[in-house]
């Protein structure tokens, strides 16, 4: 007796956690972070998955982030091209399937299903031995493991699998003849004729100064065809037990699909379609890693992160992406950002919050190394670059916004504001931030500001300055640099000496070579 | 059926890369002469000439197995011409025939048959000159041709030909199997040879094998554009086939054409060279085991060509030395000299005959030249770096057993440093078993070379009357310093050089 093999989920821990998502309508801030842009790119080609309720459902717990993060670890580090490999089966054997639903003839049909068990037999065969080999060390493949061994020991897997192999095999050694002469067709046993061609080869091989390239005609498409249906009947008169028994495996097989096989078919795609993602920023040399996540440490810290979706564009262009580092230590809450414009302030803004959330979908995110928050919520307040025509009517509408915000936010929340509140004189704006920042302040939530306003970047020990910055001989020319220093405009200076290779860190780290 | 020609084990590559130091050669040893003598304006005869020429045998019988084919061909330049027409009459032919483009497999097979039809008329009349002419030819490389075309294309071989041809008509249908595949498609589809052909009576009757049918409805049109798809499939790999024999076949009248255009080139290049009044002999190649190279009557054939008379010819003896020093007046002729011993190697290693009465050396592994070039006059140190990173491409090809001549080099620099650089490069080249041949005015260095290995360097001099006139002669003998020089020299150098000869 084989016991019934425990369920698994490849995405949730436990279980039950993925259940009623499908129906999640994607979060505001998708939109002001560009992340919509983003999961559409990634689920663009997988569709038939309907994985979008999956990237709007950020992780409530660091262990069920550490699951998913122990999932990926395994798929990057050898798993890739099994799992892969077994998605691209299941999508031929459904083909297949769906192949045979649109067949009229019986055996052609038979013939589709049985190919699809072939296949389906085969995918879950090959993943569970490469499962094994590889002893995967995150619980999520672990489970899958157990589960897939189990399966494939089932009776009802060993029998589909022989019966599709004995039926295969017979219909693999099926050959026969067909002769065509004018609008009549024979069809007879294969007597092993030989082939012509070689025939006609071998009378002229003796010529042959060097190989010979191929002059073959291709053929796009299988011959399969009415036709070929007729054929087919007459050859089943000369097999005809072999193909009364394709006709009754296609009555008892018809539903193979095992719903947990096919549950996990659908959200490994969640890991695969990600990875599939990122790979292009990979190879052009941008680092992507497992940040460290924390529900309740607020020291949080990135190294060579960057905006994905900007990077994702920049690379189809071929262009450099530029890479910037943050971090809060100890009371530090709230990055004040500013600077010139179209220095790369927005862009950062951004990156600070898609990092925070791909960390808690578990996925691999921006950047060498990262320490993060698991936040409760991620609010962002993007101003609107629509046409003004009531200033005082759009001053008032952000405010009662940012008053939600401030309503809903917790001290584990990330709000995000991005030219927030500026639509007024500067001595308004600078009150206003002043007010919102200190409430931030107040509440202990992590925050990104981004104003135009300096003065807003010395409001206390828990405000960090970040400035960007320009190339000096060339102000026009932006670096999309976001450094941490004073906003009081020597940022310049320190340019200089950068381009030069003659900060401290450059100078220090030429020497000692 | 290989042509073998060229080589006794191989086909000759006419389309191979030629040597790295193929430019080099070709514009240090005027090269582009005695190619353009040897094609006489003809692309195909060029590229032949460049790559027999320049790509060289490595082993003495390579060397004789082609200068015995030589020998035949100066012997029977008519019938060599011959073969060598028909070869281009084929492709002419061949190319009169309208291709139809990788369209349907069927039309490939029509396409094929008849360019089959013009290479079975040609095979024959091959065969009618190996018949003819074939016991008039003595080396083993045209025996051995002969013969294997008697021997293959006999009477019957051409009815089997002939028998494919009817066959391929399919004026009785096809018979192709199959086997089942994705969705019980067709697969594997192949045209087969019935075993038997069938009298026509069966048909009627339908036989054991012939019980399953049925016929395409007249108005079924998918229907017989699938009939004729499936036939095509089946024509398929029986097309490809005959297709590939075609270009088996022409590839055979390319190689033959190929190989013979190497000997065309010979004779092209002898009438030049006899038409002038200058002669040539076949060398005696020696192994790389016995190093030797000596020469008498030695002339530059390509100045020989451009002027036609009046070009001087030098003897040369070099036992074993692995460096010879050429030194002596300007326009002395030295240059001359080193190109006309680079050329009757090559010409030795591709199995000609050379621009001498006698010759004699080594197979050497590659000949390389580093020539002063002419532009390069002015002493700059650019000049320096364009040089010594020839050189340097030098260094990175040439291996051991290789020979090197240096027309002037390390002159683009003050004598010290020229001398020192020259030195050292040439030194490490001789102990690694690279033979050098220097032409130079850098006296420091020649003198370096007579303190250091009086024994295994050779010094010749290009000879100067006492009036100052040139003869254009390389003899025996030792660098002279330049009269400016050598006041200088002995004053700085005299108290440390041991006792010079000349005062004993």
């Amino acid at each position: 007796m084989t016991h019934e093999p425990a369920r698994f989920s490849i995405l949730f821990d436990p279980i039950d956690a993925g259940l009623e998502l499908d129906d999640r309508e994607e979060p505001a801030f998708f939109a002001d972070l560009n992340l919509d842009q983003v999961f559409d790119a990634v689920t663009g080609s997988r569709r038939e998955y309907n994985l979008a309720a999956f990237f709007r459902s950020a992780l409530p717990t660091a262990a069920s982030v550490v699951y998913r993060q122990d999932v990926f670890r395994d798929i990057e580090s050898g798993l890739a091209e099994h799992v892969a490999a077994f998605a691209e089966q299941m999508r031929r054997a459904r083909s297949h399937l769906k192949a045979a639903g649109q067949r009229q003839a019986r055996y052609s049909a038979a013939a589709w299903v049985l190919d699809a068990g072939e296949i389906y037999c085969a995918a879950v065969i090959a993943l569970e031995r490469a499962l094994s080999d590889f002893r995967p060390s995150s619980l999520g493949f672990q489970r899958c493991s157990a589960y897939l061994a189990a399966y494939v020991k089932s009776q009802a897997f060993q029998q589909l699998a022989n019966e599709t192999m004995r039926i295969k095999r017979g219909l693999g050694q099926s050959g026969y003849c067909v002769r065509v002469r004018g609008s009549r067709v024979v069809v007879s046993d294969y007597r092993r004729e030989p082939d012509y061609s070689v025939e006609v080869l071998a009378t002229f091989n003796k010529f042959q100064q060097r190989d010979a390239d191929s002059h073959l005609v291709k053929f796009t498409t299988d011959f399969n065809n009415h036709i070929q249906e007729r054929i087919v009947e007459l050859v089943a008169r000369l097999y005809p037990e072999l193909f009364r028994s394709l006709l009754s495996y296609c009555e008892t097989h018809r539903a193979f699909l095992d719903p947990v096989v096919a549950r996990f078919d659908r959200e490994v795609e969640f890991y695969l379609a990600y990875l599939a993602y990122i790979e292009p920023l990979k190879s052009a040399g941008l680092s992507f890693c497992y940040p460290d996540v924390s529900t309740s440490s607020k020291e949080v810290d990135a190294e060579e992160t960057f905006d994905i979706a900007l990077a994702s564009k920049l690379t189809r262009e071929n262009r450099h992406v530029v890479c910037n580092d943050f971090r809060l230590s100890q009371g530090e809450r709230i990055f004040v950002v500013s600077g010139p414009n179209q220095g790369g302030k927005t862009t950062f803004a951004r990156s600070f919050g898609q990092l925070h959330y791909l960390a808690s979908l578990g996925c691999p995110v921006p950047g060498r190394r990262a320490q993060l928050l698991l936040c409760d919520r991620i609010f962002a307040h993007f101003e609107k670059h629509e046409v003004i025509e009531d200033l005082q009517g759009k001053l008032q509408e952000e405010l009662l916004r940012v008053r939600e915000i401030l309503r809903d936010a917790t001290d584990s929340s990330i709000v995000i504001m991005n030219e927030s509140l500026a639509s007024t004189t500067a001595e308004d704006s600078l009150f206003l931030g002043r007010e919102v920042i200190g409430r931030l302040m107040e509440l202990g939530a992590l925050g990104v500001y981004v104003t135009f306003i300096d003065e807003l970047s010395r409001l206390g020990a828990s405000v960090v300055s970040m400035v960007s910055t320009v190339v000096p001989d060339n102000p026009a020319e932006r670096t999309f640099k976001i450094e941490r220093m004073l906003a009081d405009g020597r940022a310049y200076a320190l340019a200089i000496a950068k381009r030069h290779g003659l900060t401290h860190g450059s100078i220090k780290a030429r020497i000692g070579r | 059926m290989k042509v073998l020609l060229m080589h006794c084990d191989r086909n000759f590559d006419w389309q191979q890369e030629l040597p790295a130091q193929a430019p080099n050669l070709i514009q240090d040893l005027g090269l582009e002469i005695l190619f353009n003598h040897m094609s006489g304006g003809d692309e195909f005869l060029l590229q032949v000439a460049q790559r027999g020429v320049l790509c060289s045998l490595a082993e003495p019988e390579a060397i004789i197995y082609r200068q015995q084919a030589l020998s035949d061909c100066l012997a029977h330049p008519e019938i060599v011409r011959a073969i060598y027409n028909l070869t281009v009459e084929t492709l002419v032919e061949k190319k009169k025939i309208f291709g139809w483009f990788s369209q349907t497999p069927e039309q490939n097979l029509r396409y094929a048959v008849q360019v089959m039809e013009v290479l079975v008329r040609m095979l024959k009349r091959l065969r009618q000159v190996a018949l003819e002419s074939g016991t008039l030819f003595h080396s083993p490389a045209f025996k051995r041709f002969f013969a294997m075309l008697l021997e293959e294309l006999g009477d019957e071989y051409f009815a089997i030909i002939n028998e494919h041809l009817r066959r391929l008509q399919f004026r009785r249908g096809v018979l192709i199997s199959a086997g089942l595949g994705k969705g019980n498609s067709a697969i594997d589809i192949v045209l087969r040879s019935p075993l038997t052909e069938k009298p026509r009576w069966s048909e009627l009757i339908w036989g054991p094998r012939g019980r399953l049918w049925f016929d395409v409805h007249p108005r079924d049109d998918a229907g017989h554009q699938a009939l004729s798809e499936l036939q095509a499939r089946g024509v398929n790999l029986v097309a490809n086939a005959l297709t590939q024999s075609t270009e088996h076949v022409l590839g055979f009248f390319i190689q033959l054409r190929a190989e013979l255009a190497f000997y065309l080139g010979c004779l092209n290049l002898r009438t030049g060279l006899n038409g002038r009044g200058f002669e040539t002999s076949l060398p005696e190649p020696k192994p790389a085991s016995e190093p030797s190279l000596s020469a008498l009557g030695l002339y530059d054939p390509a100045l020989a060509l451009v002027t036609g008379g009046g070009v001087v010819a030098n003897d040369l003896a070099v036992a074993g030395k692995e460096l010879v020093v050429i030194t002596g007046a300007n326009q002395g002729g030295k240059s001359t000299f080193l190109r006309s011993i680079g050329l009757a190697q090559l010409l030795m290693q591709a199995g000609m005959f050379v621009p001498a009465t006698e010759f004699s050396a080594n197979v050497a592994t590659g000949v390389f030249t580093h020539f002063k070039r002419e532009e390069d006059k002015t002493m700059t140190r650019g000049k320096l770096d364009e040089e010594l990173n020839r050189m340097s491409q030098i260094v990175d090809q040439i291996r051991p057993g290789g020979i090197l001549l240096c027309n002037e080099s390390f002159a683009s620099t003050n004598e010290r440093e020229g001398s020192e650089i020259g030195h050292q490069v040439i030194g490490a080249l001789n102990e690694v078993g690279v033979k050098v041949l220097l032409v130079t005015h850098l006296f420091d260095l020649s003198q370096r070379f007579r303190r250091e290995a009086p024994d295994g360097v050779l010094f010749l001099r290009a000879e100067r009357l006492a009036d100052g006139s040139r003869t254009f002669k390389i003899r025996e003998g030792e660098a002279l310093p330049t009269s400016h020089g050598m006041d200088l020299y002995d004053e700085i150098f005299r108290d440390g050089l041991p006792a010079p000869t000349a005062g004993d």
